[in-house]
């Protein structure tokens, strides 16, 4: 270590909200710079208002708060704390912004904060399109034939002279948010608005679009004084035009010579070089598939998604790195975390391969486009590893949950037509290997697939080898001989598949080195393709436990559950002497090897869990912190000799099987709407009848509300219980009574007879699905039937058994709560009621597996202040969907504040969702639902001096200008109207009034409740404590032991 | 189609693979690569004469083998003129169309008559390698097919086979009209090319050419090439060496060029565990104290502690010690280990060839 003395204190940036294009890889690379900061003997100050993240308890930071991540909150937080540094690189593009801010409005100077790793001139010179093209043409970089515009004429006729078709980027944005690919000018024109709404620096770039190239993409580490390795390279499977968020990617690559993978890692190096790197950056080329020419397209100076992912590819850690980097390390000072014998200083070699798919919720959105483009609109990701490709690319569409098991999918067995799966493939749609298997089926040529996806041959011939595999043995109908079978596992496919149980897997490890130098850590991977085991799981510890993580992010489904899986891995060390972790999402914290002593990058079926439960002779499994996968598959690993860990998989089946749970909630007496479990359309119509509309309908074994639905009468039932073909004779659909009312819910842990629990209030009233809804802790309304729920909550601990985690949901209406849901497992909102009273109820619930609590009966940990969390969503980024809420969740992450009153917490909790900002001018409100509380929200806003707006179709009594459709969307460009307030879904008559209001970025609230309770908070007192100060000292419970 | 093929070990494993290129067998020891791109690269790389190589990269053949290109009779594209392994040893075998393909690699190593074996867990077998250091072993085509030992790949001249009989000139018409004398120890063609860029001709000259024969070609400066096997058996080329470097012309040493120098000036080389194969291997200049990621191809060392005399080190590797480089006390004669001519491999060192020409130049001028 050379120069400067190191940092005292260091502030870190996260990256707020799960949100499209940032999610759990940022609580990931957080965590590791705080693992380091921890290792140096530095404090670190910590400002991310995601309170389901790992990086947000004090086992990680020294210093937290809850806030929303910008400027304004971050100067409050550098004046009480007095940091002397800042790393803004961890926490995204959110993070990077703000540092920006902070740094060129002079507050870091002013309070003498310095600025770690790379320097604001050179990230600045990499986020300006117009800058970095410059730049790169400076340093002999090639670029493609490019220019940049400040105006609408300025671009048109940039493209002009480029020539069409061109790719339209945007600086300083996220996810590729604005950008488009233009075929000619009109399509240009159309896109230009919102190009330019996207850019915070008002600048969008016209490229050359270079259809049908590979996109390659290198991680570069670079020290303080210019050593530079490449630690990863990933090959993007997707051509240019998808944008690598949506790719499937590999890595290493396979499609590149030692020419082509050299040039461009030399120009990578220098791209670095030119911004003057400290830390690690990602650049992206394009390659053209036809010659050696290639181009430089961008570079994002600080961590990102695809540093998580090499992380997880490689083994090698590097935000982790970078962090010591920024702290003035050289790269070769810093060990090898895994051989423990060498330096950082070098290139990650592979002796596997991995395969990242992306993974869609597009369907729970109405009116998106499901094209893929240069915009991101996943919400996960899955990385497989394997020893060869096919390997590889099986587990990991399997990994996706998509009811694809590799070839077994839907569209394989589909009847599409030829010109269908043409127009899917050229289309990009998602999934493009489940059209391109199908293609091969048909009998369609590689080259012919590989011109209508884009995708290189290399990987076309490789489906076809597996759909060749499977054809052959769907006609032979015979046994398959041993070396057949042997050959079939070696290329992917299932038990299931082969129809027969086969033996184990070998267990490998990963290296960093390719098994030049010994590993020193457990990173594990399970292959048919080897004949030997890296490492025999030790018999000789006979208290083992395997701890199920998440899986791949989906809507309902995210960082909440890493964790709660973190969590369990910490706590259930206390009882076992070793504990493993089985998970294969690369965005995660839980995925990091460095965690464990065991980490299977594996994937989650019964299959996988059920064969390394035995070949790693684990005597447990735990399978309630991984959301509904782990859930799921409780039963299943049950009855195949499983030994879970808490509740019984019987007692989860229970609550998960809709009829069975309905008929235990009536035998213990506990309030419920009516129901039916119906098989036919009679017995629904005449159940409906009975008991009025809106009638609720789901199936079963379901999180974040697939499928749910509200019918408002039978004609709305009646389509959709046709169109998502929901009654079977082994499953029928339970139909219930919708209670219209206010929602809470009591997140527990259990010792089998008694209860700790906390109690969360919605804002919004039922109907809306909990992973939507703002909830409020503690509930502040004096009518909640309180004991009983409490009393509910017991009766089932008891009933049921359970010694774990569980959530349980109620509907209150006068005074009366219903039960609509019980969760015998880790729930969404556990990281959330957990932190507002400062306890981990995972730990409590770890321990009410092993030992009774002190206290009996339900027991309520005090809260010292409010807390509320708000849902992101990510309307800008879905083009085309309509933005409503409803009983399907469409949120992809949360924030939280707490606050000393419920206004202080709400607005803070609110404002640290993108992009909530509070109205300036004015704002719209309008709607046909919930209108007493739209007309108050008006009446407030009015008398704090906030202009409102309604239009003339939907008008709400209070607001003062009434407006057309077109001149509201008119006022919208005008800035008059910053926020729109309104209720329920209206989409025939306001479809294009939200959407213009999503892709002009603008706030939008969607329920008059909220509203309501955010026009009282706008002008609220706002407190910026650090989160002790929020929760009681030593009054809460400590677990007995 | 397919046909079974044996990997022997040495001491009587035995492990079943599948045969492609040439159904003849192959004997040798048993090196691995942990590169993950260039095999057309590593394949002709004649540091690897007669040994059998195993990729730690599972698919390999991906992008075929291509079309070749030259320049003033120098491969751009190949380290050789054939593949030099004499066998290879992979776990996963590939093929796919390219823009600039010519043959598959199966088809090329038909060409070549050298075998390879496929569907061996290479991870395990590298493992081995790396336990027991390294271990003779062969392609067998059957099961029962006679377990004939390698020739004693440490005690033969294996040099002579790979360096050129007679002299080879490659005349640089656009260049500075000077020549460069480069003693091939079986020599990669990514050398040449860095030579022939500087503006220098080329005479190319056989392992065992006398001090006079080489002077004759009034060179600016001496370069000694990498080469395969034990470079304590080459005798006659490290007391040229001596011979040369009493001249003062400015001499070059990398790889076996390297291992020359120092066994010249009374230092000593040995045999390592199992080598440095790759091409991710750092290196640490100690004058400037900067990190270079090189490519690497060796099996015999030397060590920090041991620099001969009348030399400062100037690279080590930072993972283990090994002297990666050294310079003469009167810079004179400068070596390096590892390939700053890279292929397959980086080109974060061709520096090294920038900084030796200056040399070679202010040396002209004297």
């Amino acid at each position: 270590m050379q120069g400067d003395k190191k940092p005292r204190k260091v502030l870190v940036l996260g990256s707020g909200p799960i949100k499209i294009a940032e999610a759990a890889e940022f609580d990931y690379s957080g965590s590791q710079a705080l693992k380091v900061l921890r290792e140096e003997g530095i404090k670190s100050i910590l400002i991310n208002p995601n309170v389901a993240t790992f990086q947000t308890s004090y086992a990680s930071a020294d210093r937290i708060y809850l806030l929303p991540v910008n400027a304004e909150t971050a100067e409050r937080v550098i004046a009480s704390e007095k940091p002397d540094a800042i790393l803004m690189g961890f926490g995204g593009q959110t993070a990077l912004s703000c540092g920006i801010e902070l740094y060129e409005s002079g507050v870091l100077e002013k309070h003498g904060v310095k600025v770690l790793g790379t320097q604001v001139k050179g990230i600045k010179s990499a986020l300006s399109r117009e800058e970095f093209r410059r730049l790169m043409i400076k340093s002999e970089i090639p670029v493609p034939p490019s220019a940049s515009a400040k105006t609408e004429k300025e671009a048109l006729d940039a493209a002009k002279k480029i020539g069409y078709p061109v790719m339209m980027r945007v600086s300083f944005n996220l996810g590729g948010r604005g950008s488009a690919v233009a075929r000619n000018r009109t399509e240009l024109e159309k896109e230009l608005k919102r190009a330019f709404a996207n850019s915070v620096i008002n600048e969008v770039l016209v490229e050359k679009y270079l259809s049908g190239w590979k996109e390659i993409e290198y991680e570069v580490m670079r020290d303080a004084y210019g050593n530079a390795a490449v630690t990863a390279c990933i090959e993007n499977l997707d051509p240019m035009g998808v944008h690598t968020g949506e790719s499937v990617a590999i890595s290493p690559s396979q499609t590149l010579d030692n020419y082509e993978f050299q040039a461009m890692r030399t120009m990578a190096i220098r791209v670095a070089e030119s911004i003057d790197l400290v830390g690690e950056c990602n650049v992206q080329f394009a390659i053209d598939k036809r010659s050696y020419k290639f181009y430089v397209i961008e570079t994002n100076p600080r961590m990102s998604r695809s540093s998580a992912l090499a992380s997880k590819a490689t083994g090698y850690p590097l935000a982790y790195v970078s962090a010591k980097l920024a702290l003035g390390y050289a790269l070769y000072e810093v060990k090898n975390l895994i051989s423990k014998a060498t330096t950082s200083f070098f290139e990650p070699s592979l002796d596997y391969v991995i395969v990242k798919m992306p993974r869609w919720d597009l369907k729970k959105f109405d009116g998106v486009s499901n094209a893929l483009g240069t915009e991101m609109k996943s919400i996960g990701e899955v990385m497989a590893i394997g020893r060869n490709f096919t390997e590889a690319f099986q587990k990991a569409v399997r990994m996706l949950d998509i009811d694809a098991s590799g070839i077994s999918n839907g569209i394989y067995k589909s009847r599409m037509r030829h010109d269908e799966i043409i127009s899917a493939l050229s289309g990009h749609k998602p999934y493009w290997f489940l059209y391109a298997m199908k293609a091969i089926k048909e009998g369609m040529k590689t080259e012919e697939i590989s011109k209508h996806s884009g995708v290189d041959i290399f990987y076309i011939s490789k489906l076809k080898e597996l759909v060749e595999c499977a054809s052959a043995q769907s006609q032979r109908h015979k046994k398959l001989s041993p070396r057949e079978k042997h050959n079939m596992k070696r290329l992917g496919f299932t038990d299931y598949e082969l129809g027969c149980n086969t033996s184990f897997p070998v267990i490998k490890q990963i290296d960093t080195l390719a098994g030049e130098f010994p590993a020193r850590a457990n990173y594990l991977y399970t292959t048919y393709d080897g004949t030997s085991d890296d490492l025999k799981p030790k018999s000789s510890i006979p208290n083992g436990l395997l701890v199920m993580g998440a899986g791949v992010f989906r809507i309902g489904v995210s960082v909440e559950f890493d964790w709660s899986a973190m969590a369990i891995a910490s706590f259930a060390k206390k009882y076992f002497d070793r504990v493993a972790m089985i998970n294969y999402n690369p965005e995660t914290v839980s995925t990091d090897w460095d965690n464990f002593k065991e980490l299977y990058f594996e994937e989650l079926n019964e299959e996988t869990v059920s064969k390394l439960y035995k070949m790693g002779k684990f005597s447990s499994v735990a399978t309630f912190a991984g959301g509904q996968i782990g859930n799921s598959l409780s039963r299943t690993l049950e009855s195949k000799g499983v030994k879970l860990l808490g509740t019984s998989g019987a007692s989860v089946d229970i609550a998960e099987d809709r009829e069975k749970f309905s008929m235990l909630a009536e035998r213990l007496a506990v309030r419920q709407p009516e129901w039916i479990a119906a098989k036919t359309m009679p017995e629904m119509r005449k159940f409906a009848n009975e008991v009025g509309f809106p009638v609720m309908v789901r199936p079963s074994y379901v999180l974040g509300g697939t499928s749910m639905f509200i019918a408002n009468d039978w004609d709305e039932l009646k389509d959709y219980i046709n169109g998502a073909a929901l009654l079977s004779k082994s499953h029928p659909a339970v139909i219930s009574k919708f209670i219209k009312g206010i929602e809470a819910e009591m997140d527990c842990a259990s010792d089998g007879s008694n209860v700790i629990g906390i109690t969360m209030q919605h804002i919004e009233e039922t109907g809306v699905h909990s992973g939507d809804a703002t909830i409020l802790t503690p509930f502040n309304d004096a009518s909640m039937p309180y004991g009983t729920m409490s009393e509910y909550a017991l009766r089932f601990a008891n009933e049921l058994s359970i010694k774990g985690p569980f959530n349980i949901q109620f509907a209150v209406a006068d005074g009366i709560p219903y039960i609509i849901e019980l969760n015998l497992r880790a729930s969404r909102s556990m990281p959330f009621s957990s932190k507002s009273v400062g306890i981990n109820l995972i730990e409590h619930a770890v321990d009410g597996i092993f030992s009774k609590y002190k206290k009996s009966g339900f027991f309520e940990p005090k809260h010292a202040s409010y807390m509320v969390k708000s849902p992101q969503f990510a309307w800008s980024q879905l083009r085309g969907s309509y933005p409503a809420l409803g009983p399907d969740m469409r949120s992809t992450g949360e924030s939280a504040a707490y606050g000393h009153t419920l206004e202080d917490a709400l607005l803070k909790s609110w404002l640290g969702v993108q992009p909530n900002r509070v109205p300036s001018a004015g704002v719209l409100i309008y709607g046909e639902s919930n209108t007493d509380s739209l007309k108050r929200s008006a009446r407030l806003l009015e008398k704090i001096g906030i202009s409102t707006y309604t239009i003339e179709t939907h008008p709400v009594d209070g607001a003062t200008r009434q407006l057309t459709l077109s001149g509201a969307m008119n006022s919208i460009n005008m800035k008059k109207i910053n926020a729109i307030f309104t209720d329920g879904a209206i989409k025939s008559s306001d479809y294009k009034l939200r959407r213009y209001a999503a892709d002009m970025n603008l706030p939008l609230v969607l329920n008059g409740r909220l509203g309501f309770a955010l026009s009282k908070a706008f002008k609220a007192k706002l407190s910026y404590g650090e989160m002790s100060e929020y929760i009681c000292k030593g009054g809460n419970i400590r677990p007995s032991k | 189609m397919e046909k079974r093929a044996y990997l022997y070990t040495g001491d009587g494993i035995l492990l079943e693979g599948k045969g492609f290129g040439s159904s003849k067998i192959a004997s040798g020891e048993l090196v691995f690569s942990t590169a993950m791109n260039g095999y057309p690269e590593s394949l002709t790389d004649p540091s690897y004469f007669g040994q059998i190589l195993v990729l730690t990269n599972p698919l390999i053949g991906n992008y075929g083998v291509p079309n070749e290109i030259s320049s003033h009779g120098i491969l751009q594209n190949f380290e050789s003129e054939k593949i030099m392994v004499a066998g290879l040893v992979i776990s996963d075998l590939n093929d796919a169309p390219k823009w600039n393909k010519r043959l598959s690699l199966d088809a090329w190593l038909k060409e070549n008559g050298i075998p390879g074996i496929y569907g061996i867990d290479t991870r395990a077998l590298t493992l081995l390698i790396r336990n027991k250091g390294a271990i003779n072993g062969g392609i067998l085509q059957s099961r029962n097919a006679s377990k004939q030992r390698s020739e004693d790949y440490e005690k033969n001249n294996i040099v002579k086979a790979v360096s050129t009989a007679k002299p080879i000139i490659y005349k640089n018409k656009a260049g500075n009209g000077k020549t460069a004398a480069v003693i091939d120890l079986g020599l990669k063609h990514g050398l040449l090319s860095e030579i022939f860029s500087k503006g220098y001709s080329i005479c190319r000259l056989p392992y065992d050419s006398k001090a006079d024969e080489v002077l004759s070609y009034k060179p600016s400066c001496i370069i000694y090439s990498n080469g395969p096997g034990n470079p304590n058996v080459i005798t006659k080329t490290i007391s040229t060496f001596t011979e040369l470097s009493e001249t003062g012309i400015p001499m070059l040493g990398i790889c076996l060029g390297h291992q020359v120098a120092v066994l010249a000036n009374g230092g000593s080389m040995q045999k390592m565990k199992f080598g440095h194969r790759a091409i991710n291997k750092p290196v640490i200049d100690l004058v400037s104290k900067r990190a270079y990621i090189t490519t690497h191809n060796h099996g015999y060392a030397a060590y920090l502690n041991e620099i001969p005399k009348g030399f400062k080190p100037w690279f080590i590797s930072p993972d283990d010690g090994v002297l990666e480089g050294m310079v003469s006390n009167d810079g004179n004669v400068m070596t390096v280990q590892f390939h700053p001519e890279a292929k397959p491999g980086t080109h974060d060192t061709s520096f090294i060839f920038d900084i030796f020409f200056k040399k070679v130049g202010k040396h002209a001028r004297r």
